[in-house]
């Protein structure tokens, strides 16, 4: 995959050819940086919501806390372990906290409205945004990670061996969990749960169990998310809010669809830099929001649309 | 324990269900309305923010709790009140009666205009995408800098109806007067809207659209005319908050105001015109208490050095989070099981209230 993006950026600047269109890939390349970290925060919005139909609102902030919590770790500054080995530890953490999140207070929730889902996920954003600014601070900090400020030469070109190591890994995650999703028992018995929780019980499926392991598996992929995005650059605790550029990526990918969540982000990513070069100052960064509004009235249910008119 | 006999077609309809209802609720105005006499302009400055926010709910509430319609995009239609409003006074010169409707219309007018494209989205796809156009407004503001003055910011001047001034801080007891009289003006009107046949086709698109197409129900129509009295509503709450604020500019009227407006009307109870004024004092009162606690505490304990900042925004998350998993029909729906225990004691069963749950039954394909 990476070499077919690399052939058709390759091809492009050939058809193009010339020295401003070096700009325009190397705007190409951070967009499609950028937009992998939105298609990874929002591919753990789309599996909660593909297995509960609720909507987690504090993706966003989940993504943050998993990068303090690896940085936390692995700064000097803090506990100064090696990176290889904070990033399973923050991992397993994180993947243990969204387990104890849907056990403790998602589940109570089930059978209630959207709506009320919705508001108890922005409420415990707040408390998360709040906690890792009492433990780590409201400064931006940034990952001391290998992948940090490594250049490699790839086709003729100079990339930043953190937008390369964002581009495979968010290719890898979401191909495993299609994949896992589409093949494995523990993916079916999640899509009969995302279907019809009631009959998937009767059949013998643990509904409970599986709602639970989805919220464990959508903080790992936020933490994967969130090491991504603080090595590339830098963290706040108001990092979070990111999360509204995934939900835009889910919503215009389409809702429920894993491939949708990342062709979302893309979009969205790969946008944002060529509008801010292109279009007038001031004007630029709406321009996302204007592109989701478009395809939302053209195709109601998003680009890789998997609704169907709901039964009465 | 009452019973009522409706002995014709008027009493189902009346505004009060019986005469004793009718008292309890002039009582209420009456009470609102001698509020000023009891209470320091601080206070009543509060109260009066708490009525524009609850006129804010109402607005949201048309179209969430009665047409099912959700919205994260209502602060934008606030701001189109508030900017239209003191735009139409100041360039105009129109007083504040004739420009206060306007804004009113100005803000329904845009409802409509969003309405038509996005009368086909659902629920979340909704939510985003009014979402988007509150993240939309916040830059358009700023864009349009000409005439909303951008990040600077536009003064509101000062209310003058018939000589008297209505300024916030000079006369806090008449500019209360006056959002009392708004609040009750839109109460009424909401009643209304509620027990014509627009009203009831409302909640028939809520409660499903298919079986409201079913009945003859112009789902489009609906949906158009419901998004555009709710923001037409918010739109003259905006008007109050930007008279209110005295000086605005576009972090007034953020994605946080949008997300702000849903928590109070879901803390009040949705589907209530109670829901918004429950939601209401929450929103505007949690605040203030919260401050004062921790002053108590800092006085108290002297913990102001280990307190991290902050720590307001979570407890207020806190305390939602209690609400929610503890009530989730509402504060509004609390009262009710509250009232009815009463009613009927000792007849009141635990299970009268328990709902079937809705379990998942998803309309995707995959």
């Amino acid at each position: 995959m990476a070499t077919t993006i690399g052939t058709l950026a390759g091809a492009w600047l050939v058809a193009n050819g010339g020295a401003s269109d070096l700009e325009s890939l190397q705007l190409l390349v951070s967009g499609l940086a950028n937009g992998c970290v939105y298609g990874l925060i929002a591919l753990g919005f789309v599996l909660i919501y593909k297995a509960t139909e609720a909507l987690n609102f504090a993706q966003g902030d989940m993504m943050m806390l998993g990068a303090f919590v690896t940085l936390g770790l692995t700064n000097d500054h803090y506990w100064a372990l090696p990176f290889w080995a904070s990033v399973p530890i923050a991992l397993l953490l994180m993947g243990a906290f969204g387990y104890v999140l849907e056990i403790t207070i998602l589940r109570r929730m089930s059978g209630q409205s959207q709506i009320a889902v919705v508001v108890l996920t922005v409420a415990l954003g707040f408390i998360i945004r709040f906690l890792a600014g009492a433990i780590w601070g409201h400064e931006p900090q940034s990952l001391e990670s290998p992948i940090a400020g490594v250049n490699v030469r790839f086709a003729g070109l100079v990339l930043g061996l953190d937008e390369v190591a964002v581009i495979l890994v968010t290719i890898v995650l979401t191909g495993l969990l299609y994949l896992g999703f589409a093949r494995t028992r523990l993916g079916l018995a999640m899509q009969a749960a995302s279907q019809n929780q009631l009959a998937a019980y009767y059949m013998g499926i643990p509904v409970k169990r599986v709602s639970a392991l989805i919220w464990c598996l959508s903080g790992i992929v936020a933490t994967a998310a969130g090491i991504l995005l603080a090595s590339k650059g830098s963290i706040d605790p108001n990092s979070g809010f990111l999360g509204i550029k995934a939900f835009a990526a889910a919503v215009i990918g389409g809702l429920g669809s894993l491939p949708g969540a990342l062709l979302g982000g893309l979009v969205i990513g790969v946008i944002e830099p060529f509008a801010a070069r292109h279009v007038a100052a001031g004007f630029s960064q709406v321009v996302p929001y204007a592109v989701l509004l478009l395809v939302l009235i053209i195709r109601p249910s998003g680009i890789l649309s998997q609704v169907r008119d709901k039964k009465v | 324990m009452r019973i009522l006999f409706k002995t014709s077609y008027d009493a189902d309809l009346g505004l009060f269900a019986h005469r004793y209802q009718a008292f309890w609720y002039f009582l209420l105005l009456a009470g609102a309305a001698g509020l000023p006499f009891v209470m320091n302009d601080f206070w009543i400055g509060e109260v009066a923010l708490m009525l524009i926010w609850a006129i804010a709910g109402m607005g949201l509430m048309l179209l969430v709790g009665h047409s099912g319609q959700p919205s994260l995009g209502h602060a934008a239609f606030m701001a189109v009140g508030a900017y239209t409003n003191v735009i139409l006074q100041a360039s105009l010169g129109l007083p504040f009666v004739v420009s206060f409707p306007l804004a009113g219309c100005a803000a329904a007018l845009a409802g409509a205009l969003l309405a038509l494209p996005t009368a086909r989205l659902h629920g979340i796809y909704l939510a985003i995408a009014t979402l988007a156009v509150s993240i939309l407004a916040e830059d358009g503001i700023v864009m349009l800098a000409p005439w909303t003055g951008g990040v600077s910011g536009i003064f509101a001047p000062d209310i003058k109806i018939l000589g008297v001034g209505f300024n916030r801080y000079v006369n806090a007891p008449g500019f209360y007067w006056l959002t009392l009289g708004v609040a009750v003006l839109v109460v009424l009107g909401y009643r209304n809207i509620l027990r014509s046949p627009l009203g009831r086709s409302l909640v028939a698109v809520r409660d499903s659209e298919i079986s409201a197409q079913a009945i003859g129900v112009n789902l489009a129509r609906t949906k158009a005319i419901s998004f555009a009295l709710s923001c037409g509503i918010t739109g003259l709450a905006g008007a109050l908050m930007g008279h209110f604020a005295g000086v605005f500019n576009h972090e007034t009227f953020t994605i946080f105001l949008s997300i702000t407006l849903l928590m109070m009307i879901v803390i009040g109870g949705l589907g209530s015109i109670h829901g918004a004024f429950l939601g209401a004092i929450v929103i505007t009162f949690l605040p203030l208490a919260i401050s004062i606690v921790r002053e108590f505490l800092n006085e108290r304990f002297g913990t102001a050095s280990v307190m991290p900042p902050g720590i307001e925004t979570a407890a207020f998350g806190a305390i939602l989070i209690a609400f929610i998993l503890l009530e989730p029909m509402g504060i509004y729906g609390r009262w009710i099981k509250i009232r009815t225990y009463f009613e009927l004691f000792p007849f009141c069963r635990r299970d009268m209230f328990r709902r079937q749950r809705a379990y998942l039954k998803t309309g995707r394909i995959r």
